[in-house]
């Protein structure tokens, strides 16, 4: 892991920032435009999260390099109240705040890794994983 | 920001050319009902050959206006979705299946017509 740079998720507007600067992030890395609009998605995602559920919190992008192959991790971090049933948020359709509910397992699907660590009253720590083609 | 929309005869455009927050979006839902309700239009064109990211939550709102519109009696179709955005959709699982879209604004204005028999 050799760059990373981190956006904080605090107002709605952030949402917009964290993508813009994780789509660069994932232009840089030599990702097509396809993959960037993926990635971009799974941010805006995971920011807004953030924003609804925990309130404030933040995004991190880092660079992976391995020797045949290259890719972004999005690490979206909060201290929020974490997820009770980690199950049931993972499931299409599932949302609390009238929603799509497509957050989550759009985020997973988009993605090529997906991982997800949440604490009750603790926080929640999501690591996204996608590598360039 | 708000989007501007434009009346041509019976219809309204609206091209959307910035990076779409929540509260940007909810504002044009807002514009466009009441904007459909003063100009009496019947049909609506929200062209987003500039839109580069749909997530759930934009995708959410297009899909209600669509919806709030033809309530209201105005037929909606969006134009120029990029094949990126369609593909990420997909992933995301939203399928948009009651909304009507057209590959352009001219096929979109053509499809309006059709859809209303003028």
């Amino acid at each position: 892991m050799e760059f990373q740079s981190c956006v904080n998720i605090n107002k709605e507007w952030d949402i917009v920032g964290a993508r813009q600067i994780g789509r660069d992030f994932a232009r840089k890395i030599g990702f097509g435009t396809v993959d960037q609009a993926r990635i971009a998605t799974a941010i805006s995602e995971l920011a807004r999260n953030i924003y609804l559920y925990a309130g404030t919190g933040k995004i991190c992008f880092e660079t992976i390099e391995e020797i045949d192959h290259k890719g972004i991790c999005i690490i979206a971090i909060d201290n929020g109240p974490g997820i009770a049933e980690i199950s049931k948020v993972m499931e299409d359709g599932y949302s609390t705040s009238g929603g799509l509910g497509a957050g989550l397992p759009g985020v997973k699907r988009l993605m090529d890794d997906f991982d997800i660590v949440s604490e009750q009253e603790k926080g929640t720590e999501i690591r996204a994983v996608k590598w360039v083609r | 920001m708000r989007i501007p929309i434009l009346k041509l005869h019976n219809y309204l455009l609206i091209s959307i050319q910035i990076d779409l927050d929540d509260q940007s979006a909810i504002q044009f839902q807002e514009d466009l009902l009441s904007k459909i309700h003063k100009s009496g239009a019947t049909g609506v064109v929200i062209d987003l050959t500039s839109v580069d990211i749909i997530d759930s939550f934009i995708a959410k709102v297009l899909g209600d206006v669509v919806t709030m519109s033809d309530l209201m009696g105005a037929k909606v179709v969006l134009t120029g979705i990029q094949p990126a955005v369609a593909m990420t959709l997909i992933d995301l699982g939203i399928h948009l299946q009651d909304v009507p879209t057209a590959l352009d604004l001219e096929q979109g204005l053509i499809k309006l017509r059709q859809e209303l028999e003028e």
